[in-house]
């Protein structure tokens, strides 16, 4: 008790210090939190990847084609529930700043695949229905105001020409991981238009979407499905969701790694600075230090006080910088939705932060505890003076 | 006529040096030395001359390099770090030049310091520090922290604190060496009063000889040696 009651009071003893230093680690631990969150959401199309549902693409690049007439072969393939197909558009909406994700695919077989993009009904048998029809992520509706009935018109970068879409529905994720800034409409309207404008890239397909009758099948089918297509002008490569999120993860690895390290680096800035404060503090104290062990406190009674009190410091600033994530994390979310559509902070990314505060308040408190535990007691005495 | 008393502190031919670099540098040489139960000793000398090191060496936060020095019949030369620490928190009472109070704990708390290490209650401990506090006219100041305190009710906190365990013995290094006057009249009169009417046995080491005058017996330090000795 006597020892909790000094470390308080010692913490807040020099107040524009403590406060200094506790606004440091904070800025640190939501700089920690934030990139942290920032490499989760890199993952977050791999977490939130199906394991019953494979995707085939070209095994030379994603930006080779696949002929449309591999899907009744798929489908026939022991243990595939359902085959569906699409590929990038890579559409501009009035200019390149207002990027989203546009998809041409089979509407019936893509939304029975991917439940997860919840339509109302009526709108989802208007989509399938029209053939120029289109459905979009309710943010991104909201971002254009759109609504259902509107002329959408996409600039082509892939299939040239402006394409226009009528919007027929928008839907919602089921869960918070579900991409809803995507906008998606029929396979057929672009292939037909292509065939009479470019007909050599007309009946092919960038991927297959492959629904697995059993999870536990997926390497089975997928080697019987590249198994049909060897030796041929298109060879294919399947692999579970998870594998192929996997492939863009891993593109962009060095970016990940680049973003980890700097997320170290700000702890391990933060440690130095809050290193040099406790060291500061302690050498200030020497002769307190020396006093306590003078009237009969040992060593760990003044490694606990400097300890504690480092702990302390760190602790509240973690605390502080753990609170203000959650704010920053929904104004990037909202200012920056663009790029990062989910930038939710989770329970890890906390744990995360937390063990890097009492980290920081631990290694920065080594020295001057190492210092205050074993100065001698007449020597430490004569620094009062 | 003073009845000859029990033997407290018996000091037998210690030698101490500090190294600079290669070179050792000595402080004390050879000192023999007997101080009784319930003596008030002034010990004097000019800077430098190892007074403060021998105190040190009394209270059991320094070592001699050579001989032994027994307190109420224990050779505390024998102990290790951790029993010289529990020995002292029972057996020493520490009286500073600058009264070393926790500038963050009141009077109260810096009282209260040296009972945190033994078996007493809450409720005890208390009874303790009121006592010792009342003892040095303070205890309406208890609740007041060092920097509210003037130099000489400091120096009265520290004198409730070194005598709140009823210590064997009271080392002062310097005791009036930071008050004015007056303060250190009240703090000397305070150090008598705790020696003649407590019975404590007081090793004070002084430049002042006005706090010398209070003491029983004088014993002068120079260069080491234990040169003059008169009471």
């Amino acid at each position: 008790m006597f020892m909790l009651r000094l470390i308080a009071r010692n913490v807040f003893r020099h107040k524009l210090r403590a406060l200094l230093t506790i606004t440091g680690v904070a800025v640190a631990i939501l700089a920690f939190g934030l990139l942290r969150t920032l490499v989760g959401l890199w993952y977050l199309g791999v977490e939130s990847s199906s394991a019953s549902r494979l995707i085939t693409r070209n095994a030379i690049s994603l930006v080779f084609f696949l002929p449309i007439s591999y899907k009744d072969k798929i489908r026939h393939v022991p243990g595939v529930k359902i085959v569906s197909y699409g590929s990038w558009f890579g559409g501009i909406y009035i200019n390149e700043k207002n990027f989203f994700a546009s998809f041409s695919v089979e509407p019936t077989s893509y939304l029975q695949l991917y439940p997860e993009f919840v339509l109302p009904p009526d709108q989802q048998k208007a989509f399938i229905r029209d053939r120029k029809g289109a459905v979009v992520g309710r943010p991104l509706a909201e971002r254009f105001g759109w609504k259902v009935g509107d002329t959408v018109i996409l600039k082509g970068t892939i299939y040239p020409g402006e394409w226009a879409f009528t919007v027929r529905g928008i839907f919602h994720g089921a869960h918070k991981n579900v991409d809803e800034r995507q906008f998606f409409f029929h396979w057929d309207y672009v292939n037909e238009t292509i065939r009479r404008t470019v007909p050599r890239r007309a009946d092919l397909t960038g991927f297959y979407m492959i629904g697995l009758a059993n999870p536990d099948q997926a390497a089975t089918v997928s080697a019987a499905i590249d198994g049909l297509f060897k030796n041929s002008l298109a060879e294919t490569l399947t692999e579970t969701e998870r594998a192929f999120q996997m492939g863009f993860v891993s593109m962009t690895e060095a970016i990940i790694t680049a973003i980890e390290i700097v997320s170290y680096m700000v702890i391990l800035i933060i440690m130095v600075v809050t290193a040099n404060t406790m060291a500061m503090t302690a050498r200030e104290r020497i002769a307190e230090y020396a006093t306590l062990k003078a009237l009969g406190f040992g060593a760990r009674h003044i490694a606990g006080i400097i300890w504690g009190e480092s702990l302390a410091l760190s602790l509240a600033g973690g605390a502080i910088g753990i609170i203000l994530t959650f704010p920053a994390a929904r104004w990037v979310e909202s200012a920056l939705s663009q790029f990062f559509p989910f930038f939710h902070v989770s329970a890890h990314t906390v744990y995360l932060d937390l063990a890097a505060a009492a980290i920081v308040g631990t290694v920065a408190a080594i020295f001057p505890t190492w210092r205050g535990a074993t100065i001698r007691i007449a020597e430490g005495l004569r620094r009062i003076a | 006529m003073e009845n000859r008393r029990e033997t407290i502190v018996a000091i037998r031919n210690i030698t101490k040096a500090y190294r600079r670099g290669a070179q050792a540098v000595p402080v004390l040489e050879n000192i023999t030395l007997d101080i009784a139960d319930g003596e008030f000793l002034a010990l004097m000398g000019p800077s430098g001359s190892g007074k403060s090191t021998l105190l040190n060496i009394i209270a059991g936060i320094d070592r001699a390099d050579e001989g032994s020095i027994t307190v109420g019949g224990l050779d505390i030369s024998l102990l290790s770090e951790a029993e010289l620490a529990r020995w002292r928190a029972i057996n020493v009472g520490f009286i500073f030049q600058f009264y070393n109070l926790i500038p963050v704990l009141t009077a109260f708390e810096n009282v209260e310091l040296p009972l945190l290490l033994t078996a007493l209650s809450r409720k005890e401990r208390r009874k303790h520090v009121e006592t010792a506090l009342a003892l040095v006219n303070l205890l309406d100041r208890r609740e007041h922290y060092p920097s509210q305190l003037s130099g000489g009710e400091q120096q009265r906190v520290a004198i409730a604190r070194a005598v709140i365990t009823d210590p064997t013995i009271i080392v002062a290094d310097e005791p009036t060496g930071d008050l004015d006057r007056v303060s250190a009249e009240d703090v000397l009169g305070l150090m008598a009063r705790l020696n003649k009417e407590f019975g404590k046995t007081i090793i004070m080491v002084t430049h002042d000889p006005r706090a010398a005058e209070k003491a029983h017996v004088v014993k002068h330090l120079e260069k080491g040696i234990l040169n003059h000795v008169h009471a």
